[in-house]
């Protein structure tokens, strides 16, 4: 592999870019231990990959804010805005980035519980602060996945 | 993804965070992480392989039996291929066009194929699929030196006009390699490399920067490490 072509090493150059900005910091980290086994927990699944429905709103540039989906739903878009990192993985599986089916397969294997009815996404490409996320829109979605008595929520990110 | 993860905790839900960048994971600090070197966009690290996937699972999954914050990482690499995909390009058709304006309409047929299997499509953020060759059309004039202010782009915006080239080739060429899924780079490579609109796209580019056309113009029109 030679390094003047140009199409190499996104990756490495996206991974140093982000390790050089500014992260948000929080003084404190809570912490919830489970209260039940996680084969008696309902689980839900939070991307920042910009997923929605076709029927939905498309992410604007610089949203900060969400989009809930059903359990059922398997038609979603990837409407990320930016163009640093592989799209082909999601349209080839959705479990790569969204992983329902596997979280399927887990609560009918009884590793979980339940699946939660309604799963989220945001958008990864944020200003570095994500102060509207943090103060706003996270907790508006937290609201709702205690709405919908989640117990576990897994983060995946693009 | 770290940040959203504090703010759940924060109301009583337990969460995991699958990070990409264990850099940021470590700097935000979340209560449970496991960090996964896997190509960007694929957080589970391989489409199509459901057993892969349960083991990044089974291992976030265990993080909710430690007493304190955590963070792993998972032992497996997932390397980007960077190789440009194999994927045949429609040959000319149309000598007056542009070459890429004679490709994207060449491909017309494949897109159309895989939207109808799929039932949707990431095109359509500024222009619609039948929009794609007029918008190569002004990214050739403008590869050529002409004015940006003068010669207009259909959906005007052009980090999303460029969304919907790309997603257009993407779901055409996914569905003329059928099985022979690409790596994680490959679409990239191939479509910046070989294809005539990913090479009009960057010589666009090369030109608004030249034209001093607004950073956020063209900058973003492609990834970052491209020039």
């Amino acid at each position: 592999m030679t390094q003047d072509r140009a199409a190499t090493r996104g990756d490495d150059a996206m991974r140093a870019l982000a390790s050089t900005m500014d992260a948000p910091e929080f003084t404190s980290t809570s912490f919830n231990k489970l209260r039940k086994p996680l084969s008696e927990c309902r689980v839900a699944i939070v991307t920042s990959a910009s997923l929605h429905r076709p029927d939905q709103d498309r992410f604007a540039q610089g949203d900060a804010g969400f989009r809930a989906f059903n359990r059922d739903d398997r038609n979603l878009i990837m409407g990320h805005w930016s163009p640093n990192f592989d799209h082909s993985g999601f349209h080839l599986d959705l479990n790569v980035v969204y992983p329902i089916d596997r979280l399927e397969e887990l609560a009918a294997d009884g590793v979980i519980g339940e699946v939660a009815p309604r799963h989220f996404a945001f958008a990864g490409n944020q200003p570095d602060t994500v102060s509207e996320i943090r103060l706003d829109t996270g907790p508006q979605c937290a609201v709702q996945l205690n709405a919908d008595a989640v117990d576990v929520v897994l983060l995946t990110p693009v | 993804m770290s940040t959203l993860a504090h703010v759940f905790e924060d109301t009583g839900i337990a969460t995991i965070v699958l990070a990409s960048m264990a850099d940021v994971a470590k700097k935000v600090g979340p209560p449970r992480v496991l960090a996964c070197e896997f190509p960007l966009g694929r957080p589970l690290g391989k489409p199509g392989d459901a057993a892969f996937q349960h083991q990044v699972l089974q291992q976030a999954f265990n993080l909710l039996e430690a007493d304190e914050p955590t963070f792993e990482h998972f032992p497996e690499v997932v390397e980007s291929d960077e190789m440009p995909m194999a994927c045949p390009l429609p040959p000319r058709d149309d000598p007056n066009a542009p070459p890429a304006v004679d490709e994207a309409r060449g491909l017309i047929s494949a897109y159309r194929r895989a939207v109808e299997r799929k039932g949707v499509t990431a095109v359509g953020r500024a222009i619609e699929p039948e929009q794609i060759p007029a918008a190569l059309d002004t990214l050739h004039q403008w590869a050529q030196g002409a004015a940006w202010k003068e010669v207009k782009l259909p959906g005007k915006n052009t980090v999303a006009v460029c969304h919907d080239i790309r997603a257009y080739y993407l779901e055409a060429a996914l569905e003329l390699v059928g099985d022979l899924a690409p790596g994680s780079r490959s679409f990239d490579a191939w479509f910046y490399e070989v294809t005539e609109a990913g090479k009009t796209i960057l010589e666009a580019r090369r030109s608004l920067k030249e034209q001093e056309a607004p950073f956020p113009f063209w900058f973003y029109m492609v990834a970052g490490h491209l020039e």
